[in-house]
């Protein structure tokens, strides 16, 4: 890895790592599990004149009960998602589809947070906080703000941090009872999804994050609106890229997305309402 | 002692690299060393107007920014299309992105990559040539307009065979198009260069240290002498390590004018643009057979993409012609090709080098022909073997296919898959619409190993087609063998040890191979074309004989015996009939350097064989793939893959079955995921292997694999080879089952990789009645 040069610091604490942001204005980036932004500047697309290590701040790595939602600490190894108990009691879709991110090497460095804060339309976890209507606690220089999942994905790796914000952690409302399905499709298994679907029983339907169907994670509305009418699961799929942008690339076309939308939708949903 | 050929031994080589202890080129730290990096054309075609270094050369700790124009002792790469010479560094033109048009010394390959990124270079585009449909288009832009035309090299076809084609009772055409695929070995390729007063040494993750070493001292004008190459631990090469770089001697200018050593690694990226690339071939074909699927009638013409420069791509579609007609008799077959250029990497050879293109074309032939006529694809084939007893078989191009009985190889199969059970499971499949469609696929494949004998490879630009191997009896009893092959993966140092072991009766852990090193080891040829042990096995088997013959004389002086009565065995030495009378190895050794004890013996035990080989052999196997096939996606699932091999006699079960899985699997890879594509203006569009898909282990299928074994003739080991005959046996096993899985809907053809949305758009264009 030949990077651009830059600067390193390794902050004790989240208020210093805002504040090393707060200072060092626009060139500073966070670094977590580094999976995402490592990559982009060994190619140099990105080049950070500061890194602000958060990735030791053990204070962030947690799970937890909060009562009504479970607590996920921004510096949760996927791998800490995959393999948690109390995941697979109150939220069994987040923890299933940690374990399809990349492949173990990935899982053990990259973070709940990097995949969240980066935002790339392809990743897997912005889909499931979407679907799952879970909440991001964001942490700066003003103090602590609460952005629920469908307001903090902006565009292609853009979310609603600002560039002095951390996110410290996702609240993720319990849906133990509730079926789910989550599906990916890629061609290699450590691949990011060309689509994937991420669903939960809801009240009278299901609530159905895409996954690569436009430039951040889409609720299927259509569908979803559908199985609230009585609209059978093989209908209500048919209506998965209703309102989607797919984009076109060397994997798939736009077309074979949203044919793959509409199949991956409906299998989803036999899987969540039998 | 029982035969150490065709046990089951566990790498020599592994401790070493699986606790990390392997040394590659780019662990090497000289005192004083400095690092190289290339300024890489931005464009596909362009005319260079000016190259503006001094911002880089401003940057602290840069020792040095160079151009074509700085380096006037640089040779160009050599070129079998005299005239179309590439340089070293481009000079006013540039042919490919990726092409290095300037290079950079710096204290390390951090601030060599800064000042690579501060060189500007003033582009006057020309018109790209991307792919062959542009360069063969009426009026296309040149790439060497001197020459006056793409087409770098051509062999129109001998023959017509269109009368024949013309009196069959059926005919039917192909377009196969062979893709493009990256070897992207482990290890990138690279190279350290110290130019003393002395002597020029190399380090070079290559094939063939003496190859290098006789090309460096040809193109610097330096005699051997001065001139040391190693290659050492070398992370796979792929026929892509054999081809000559830039690096090469950029490295060694450079490090003669800075006075220091030079290192120039590549990176991935570097690696996916600068390496030769491998395929990249369209074959027209055509066919004339009768109902009962008898082939009558061949005609193939190959176009070989040879990418920017008409380097080792313009062999390959001989190759590819040669082996046409795979393993079958055709009483007419006609052949021709020519070799393209385009503003893309340069293609070079890649496991199987032209071979795999054509049992990929002559393995779909067959399943066509099947289609077509309804019989079996498993009876067309036997119907058109050629049989065990025709043997030398002499092919339309005069090629000899040594030994081979392809039936048995496909009896074996068929017992190893139960095929009717398949059979009656893929119709079960196709009426229930709950369940993946299958398919079933076969591959009936014959290639070339032992690659030699050296008038095919002077004829590529090769010092010869022999091999060599020393072996020296150390005063220990210890053996010491250098072999004039290359490893880089394939585990010689196992194999060629057992061989010896046999030889010398001797046990496995005294035989040391070293290789690799143009100052230990005597002139060689290398490793490519799965010679290895078919050639160069042979040459360790006649050193090792003739070491032992040398022995049992100092044994037969010691015992006081006629060298004629003294017999080895289990490492001893001894008087015919009175075998508890030894003397053993550890002994004659030792005695062997002792002239106060040998009489007139003279001292030492160190002997050399260069063996050169009267025929090429001819490895062949029958493989079967089975596959799933998603009705709604068009993802392809491997379901089973059973493969079985016939290398002749197999040395080391265990090696063999490592060459055949990392074939298969590069041959599932093409067929299925690999495939280096260019946009329309030139641009590589898989430059990481984010978007160069090389499959994992996750992707692969449990591998079932056999062998049967049919010696060849042309070494006394029996051996074939097999580096690369599971490559040749995969892509057309893949494909074959892949539509065998929807011919039912009229799907006759796809091309390559098998994509989830060709597979899609196959289906549906079936549905909606159209041709796929
Ligand atoms: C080979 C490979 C395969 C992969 N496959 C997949 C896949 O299949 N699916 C998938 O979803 N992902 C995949 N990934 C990405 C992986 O999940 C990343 O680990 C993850 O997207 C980013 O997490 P990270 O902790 O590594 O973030 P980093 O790389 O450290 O950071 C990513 C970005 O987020 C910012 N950031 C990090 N943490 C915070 C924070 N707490 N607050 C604010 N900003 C922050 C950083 O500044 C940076 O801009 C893959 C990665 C690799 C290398």
């Amino acid at each position: 890895m030949i990077p651009a040069p830059f600067e390193y610091a390794r902050p004790r604490t989240v208020e210093e790592a805002v504040s090393l942001l707060v200072h060092h204005g626009e060139g500073a980036k966070l670094l977590a599990g580094g999976h995402s932004l490592l990559p982009l500047m060994k190619l140099r697309v990105a080049a950070p004149s500061l890194l602000v290590d958060i990735g030791r701040l053990v204070d962030l790595r947690y799970v937890r009960d909060a009562g009504d939602h479970v607590a996920v600490g921004a510096l949760v190894r996927h791998h800490d998602l995959e393999t948690s108990p109390l995941l697979e009691r109150e939220a069994p879709l987040l923890r299933y589809a940690a374990g399809f991110v990349g492949d173990p090497q990935v899982r053990h460095r990259g973070t709940i947070g990097g995949s969240l804060a980066h935002a790339d339309p392809a990743a897997d976890l912005p889909g499931v906080v979407v679907a799952l209507e879970a909440t991001m606690v964001v942490y700066g220089p003003r103090g602590e703000r609460l952005i629920p999942a469908r307001d903090f994905f902006r565009s292609t790796f853009e979310s609603a941090l600002a560039p002095d914000e951390v996110l410290v952690e996702v609240r993720v409302p319990k849906v133990g009872g509730r079926r789910w399905a989550f599906q990916k499709f890629n061609r290699r298994s450590i691949d990011w999804a060309i689509v994937g679907v991420a669903a939960v029983e809801a009240d009278g339907g299901a609530s159905v994050a895409l996954v690569n169907m436009g430039p951040i994670p889409l609720r299927a509305l259509e569908t979803e609106a559908a199985l609230r009418r009585g609209a059978s699961q093989a209908e209500a799929a048919a209506l998965a890229d209703r309102g989607t942008e797919p984009s076109s690339d060397l994997n798939a076309s736009a077309e074979y997305r949203r044919h793959l939308a509409r199949v991956l939708v409906r299998r989803a949903l036999e899987q969540v309402r039998r | 002692m029982t035969s150490m050929v065709g046990a089951a031994v566990i790498r020599k080589e592994d401790p070493n690299l699986l606790t990390g202890r392997g040394t590659y080129v780019d662990n090497l730290r000289l005192p004083g060393m400095l690092h190289m990096a290339f300024v890489r054309s931005a464009e596909a075609h362009a005319r260079i107007r000016g190259i503006e270094v001094g911002a880089a050369a401003a940057l602290p700790r840069v020792h040095g920014v160079f151009t074509a124009r700085d380096l006037p002792e640089l040779p160009p790469i050599p070129t079998v299309v005299p005239g179309l010479e590439r340089p070293s560094l481009a000079r006013d033109r540039v042919r490919f992105v990726g092409e290095p048009v300037a290079v950079v010394v710096a204290e390390d390959r951090y601030v060599a990559a800064d000042a690579v990124a501060r060189v500007t270079v003033d582009y006057e585009p020309l018109p790209p040539v991307p792919d062959l449909e542009t360069a063969l288009a009426e009026g296309a832009p040149l790439l060497f307009p001197e020459h006056g035309s793409n087409v770098y090299a051509e062999i129109p076809p001998a023959g017509d065979a269109e009368a024949a084609l013309a009196a069959a009772p059926r005919r039917a055409r192909l377009r196969l198009v062979n893709q493009r695929c990256a070897p992207a070995p482990m290890e990138p390729f690279g190279v350290v260069a110290d130019w003393g007063p002395k002597t020029l040494t190399v380090w070079a993750s290559c094939q063939s240290a003496h190859f290098v070493r006789g090309q460096l001292s040809k193109l610097l004008a330096v005699p051997y002498g001065g001139i040391r190459v190693i290659a050492p631990d070398v992370g796979g090469g792929f026929g892509a390590k054999q081809s000559w770089y830039p690096e090469y001697v950029v490295a060694a200018v450079l490090s003669r004018r800075l006075g220091r050593p030079i290192k120039a690694t590549e990176t991935r990226s570097e690696n996916l643009v600068a390496m030769t690339h491998g395929r990249a071939q369209v074959q027209e074909v055509e066919v004339g057979f009768d109902d009962s699927g008898r082939i009558l009638a061949l005609r193939v013409m190959v176009t070989q993409d040879a990418g920017a420069y008409p380097g080792d791509a313009v062999g390959l579609p001989m190759l590819t012609m040669i082996m046409s007609a795979g393993c079958y008799r055709i009483p007419t077959v006609v052949t021709g090709c020519r070799a393209v250029g385009t503003t893309t990497t340069p293609v070079g050879a890649y496991r199987g080098a032209g071979r795999p293109e054509a049992a990929y074309l002559i393995e779909r032939v067959i399943d066509l022909v099947s289609d077509e006529t309804g019989v079996d694809p498993i009876e067309v084939r036997r119907r058109n073997f050629l049989p065990a007893d025709a043997f030398p078989h002499t092919t339309h191009l005069g090629f000899v296919y040594d030994s081979g009985d392809y039936g048995k190889a496909l009896r074996r199969l068929l017992e190893m898959i139960d095929y009717e059970g398949l059979r009656r499971e893929q119709a079960a499949r196709r009426e229930d619409p709950t369940r993946p469609l299958m398919g079933i696929g076969f591959s009936t494949f014959v290639e070339m190993g032992g690659v030699g004998p050296s008038a095919m490879m002077e004829g590529l630009g090769m010092l010869g087609g022999w091999e060599s191997a020393r072996a020296r009896v150390n005063p220990d009893g210890t053996v010491t063998l250098a072999v004039g092959t290359s490893p880089h993966g394939q585990g010689h140092e196992t194999a060629f040890a057992q061989i010896a072991a046999d030889a010398l009766s001797l046990p496995l852990d005294r035989i040391e191979v070293v290789h690799g090193d143009t100052e230990v080891v005597q002139e060689g040829i290398g490793t490519f074309g799965s010679r290895s042990i078919a050639v160069g096995g042979e040459a360790v088997r006649r050193a090792s004989l003739r070491a032992r013959e040398k022995a049992t004389r100092v044994a037969a002086h010691l015992l006081e015996a006629a060298p004629e009565d003294v017999e080895l065995e289990d490492g001893r030495f001894f008087v015919r009939g009175s075998p508890d009378r030894g003397i053993g190895w550890e002994e004659v050794a030792n005695k062997a350097y002792r002239p106060t004890q040998l009489g007139d013996l003279e001292p030492g035990i160190e002997v050399a064989a260069f063996y050169e080989p009267g025929l090429t052999t001819c490895p062949s196997g029958a493989h079967c793939c089975v596959v799933g096939v998603d009705r709604e996606t068009g993802r392809v699932t491997i379901e089973r893959y059973v493969g079985v091999d016939d290398c002749g006699t197999v040395i080391n079960p265990l090696t063999a079955r490592g060459q055949v899985m990392g074939g298969v699997a590069q041959g599932i890879a093409q067929a299925l995921y690999e495939e280096v594509s260019y946009g329309e203006s030139g641009q590589p569009l898989t430059s990481t292997l984010a978007e160069y898909l090389v499959p994992s282990a996750a992707e692969m299928p449990r591998f079932e694999l056999e062998h049967v074994e049919t010696p060849t003739p042309a070494n006394s080991l029996g051996a074939k080879g097999l580096g690369e005959s599971g490559a040749t046996a995969a892509p057309q096993a893949v494909v074959n089952a892949v539509i065998d899985a929807l011919s039912h809907l009229g799907v006759r053809e796809l091309q390559m990789p098998l994509t989830p949305e060709r597979v899609w758009r196959a289906i549906q264009a079936a549905a909606n009645g159209g041709v796929a």
